[in-house]
């Protein structure tokens, strides 16, 4: 409707159209706008793959690096599995009583399983293992405790929970001493944490720098074409109608761009696979790398896409406003 | 149509542009707007299709107060306003047909309806051939006929023109001034901003004439006596 002209419609609404009709127009009209700015990609393109290239590999780092991180903690996952607390009971302990406490234990939920290892069956191992042999048997008594290997549950396996659990073991009366080889998981959990908020660190500055590129690639965008902005600002084309074109602009970007980025991704992670076998083998673990799928891949270009949106919006406020007809 | 109530404009620089301008257009009205370079005339119409801001005073539109009217709606006001200049302001890289069509694809128009009017208008001002071509292939006298065609495309009730003839020799200024003629006749109120007084001489228009800013004379060429330089009340 006209603002000056009571019974004047502007545009499309002066045309009888169902309401249906102006909704597949609204459509039809963003798609043609989204693909005339594809094209106009496609016109320039050596300046225009520049920005996707520095998009994409800005996403690759990043992205990179989480795969990396996500493998690491996959398989110090299963490490963490096998974390044991060992507990040495008191040596006047009777086997009537460690049954007892065998049975007691086992039906703490923070317990997967037990294992009783007998102080005579641990002195007789000994002996044969160590071949210490006969000498052993000058000693009046068996000097070995019984030992009790307690496997926790896998929510209890982390060294916070597992330690917890530990003291309350430490709690019972025949527990002399309760040992927990916790130390080097919280290196490494500690080591994952700053590897993370590295990693975090660096994508954020690397997405800034991106949503800055992009800004002023459209930046250079809007100048150029200043002259056509001034005129159809005279023919009354509203800051939103502009804008469309160059917003449509920095989602190709983003989305060329993380495109980019996953293609980039797979090389890099296929190219290394080699070495990381190499190391794995070193552990003894089968080890398979996971890359971008299904949801990372799709989070991943989304992302691409806001940033590239996220630059043209920034840029599109400022300038297009700017431009005014004097 | 368009009423000036006491409006002056200084610009930032400090430079008074106009000084107090109160006059009335009515509703399909022809008018002409003169005076010497420099005195006022690209100012007033850049305050009715608010390019600029009165300092002073109202301008209103059928009735509407200018000043009220937000950044935000000044796309809308424009729609309202047919707007033609001496530098044709056309897009150099898109065709004849694509400039004409320009505001009616900014208004949402279907694209057969585009195609209706386009065609409907270029026959209007004689271009009908010239569709397809570029606008660097016309002559100054069919560019500023795109210029027009672009104008009234959307039928709008108000054409402003700044020195729509400025370039051209008088014959084509003649034939420029027949077209707006034309559109008047079909009720679309005109106001013409020129410095070429002879042209004005020729018709029997109203007439306001600024001097320094201020408005000397408002009424018909016919009243005017012989110094047509320099016209007096
Ligand atoms: N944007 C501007 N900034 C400062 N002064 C201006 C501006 N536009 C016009 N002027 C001044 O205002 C006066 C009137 O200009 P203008 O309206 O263009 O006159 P005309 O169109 O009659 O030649 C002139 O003195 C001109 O220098
Ligand atoms: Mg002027």
């Amino acid at each position: 409707m006209s603002l000056l002209f009571k019974g004047r419609s502007q545009g499309a609404e002066r045309t009888s159209i169902s309401a249906t009709q102006r909704l597949m127009m609204f459509f039809v009209s963003h798609v043609r706008q989204a693909l005339a700015s594809l094209g106009e990609l496609w016109r320039s393109p050596g300046a225009s793959m520049m920005t996707i290239a520095v998009l994409g590999l800005s996403i690759t780092l990043p992205s990179t690096l989480y795969i990396l991180l996500k493998n690491t903690e996959r398989v110090s996952a299963g490490w963490e599995q096998a974390s044991e607390i060992t507990l040495f009971l008191h040596r006047d302990t009777q086997p009537a009583d460690i049954q007892q406490l065998v049975t007691r234990l086992s039906v703490w939920p923070e317990i997967d399983s037990l294992t009783h290892i007998d102080k005579n069956q641990a002195m007789q191992e000994f002996k044969e293992i160590s071949g210490f042999g006969d000498a052993l048997n000058y000693l009046d008594q068996n000097p070995l405790p019984d030992v009790i290997l307690v496997t926790p549950t896998s929510k209890h396996t982390s060294p916070t929970a597992a330690g917890v659990l530990l003291d309350k073991l430490r709690n019972e009366r025949e527990v002399e001493v309760g040992q927990l080889d916790i130390q080097w998981l919280e290196r490494l959990h500690g080591l994952v944490a700053i590897a993370k908020e590295l990693v975090t660190v660096v994508a954020l500055l690397l997405f800034l720098a991106v949503v800055l590129i992009i800004g002023n690639t459209i930046r250079l965008n809007i100048l150029n074409k200043r002259d056509e902005i001034l005129v159809m600002k005279l023919v009354g084309a509203t800051d939103a109608f502009i804008q469309r074109p160059f917003l449509y602009t920095g989602f190709w970007y983003g989305l060329l761009g993380g495109l980019m980025a996953w293609v980039t991704v797979a090389l890099l992670l296929w190219w290394m696979e080699d070495s990381i076998n190499q190391v794995a083998q070193l552990y003894q673990t089968q080890f398979n790398l996971s890359g971008l799928q299904g949801e990372a891949l799709l989070i991943m270009l989304a992302l691409s896409v806001c940033l590239g949106l996220a630059g043209s919006l920034l840029s599109v406020y400022k300038h297009i406003r700017a431009i005014e007809p004097k | 149509m368009i009423r000036f109530e006491q409006v002056s404009k200084t610009y930032p620089g400090g430079q008074q542009a106009l000084r107090q301008v109160s006059f009335h257009i009515t509703p399909g009205e022809m008018a002409f707007l003169t005076g010497h370079s420099g005195a006022g005339k690209s100012t007033l119409l850049k305050l009715i299709s608010i390019m600029e801001r009165p300092t002073v005073g109202k301008v209103l539109i059928n009735g509407h107060d200018l000043n009220h009217i937000q950044r935000r709606q000044i796309p809308y006001i424009r729609r309202d306003i047919g707007m033609i200049f001496q530098s044709h302001q056309l897009l150099m890289d898109k065709s004849v047909f694509d400039n004409v069509a320009l505001p009616l694809i900014i208004e949402g128009y279907s694209h057969k309806e585009i195609g209706k009017r386009v065609s409907t208008v270029l026959e209007r001002v004689g271009l009908a051939d010239k569709a397809r071509s570029l606008p660097i292939a016309l002559s100054g006298g069919e560019q500023q006929r795109v210029g027009i065609a672009r104008a009234v495309v959307n039928k709008p009730p108000l054409l402003l023109a700044d020195e729509p003839t400025g370039n051209l020799d008088p014959k084509l200024s003649m034939e420029i001034i027949k077209l707006f003629e034309d559109f008047n006749q079909a009720g679309v109120a005109v106001l013409i901003a020129t410095h070429d007084l002879g042209l004005i001489a020729r018709m029997r228009y109203r007439t306001l004439t600024l001097k320094k800013g201020q408005m000397i004379t408002d009424g018909l060429t016919e009243d005017w006596p012989g110094d047509l330089d320099e016209p007096v009340i």
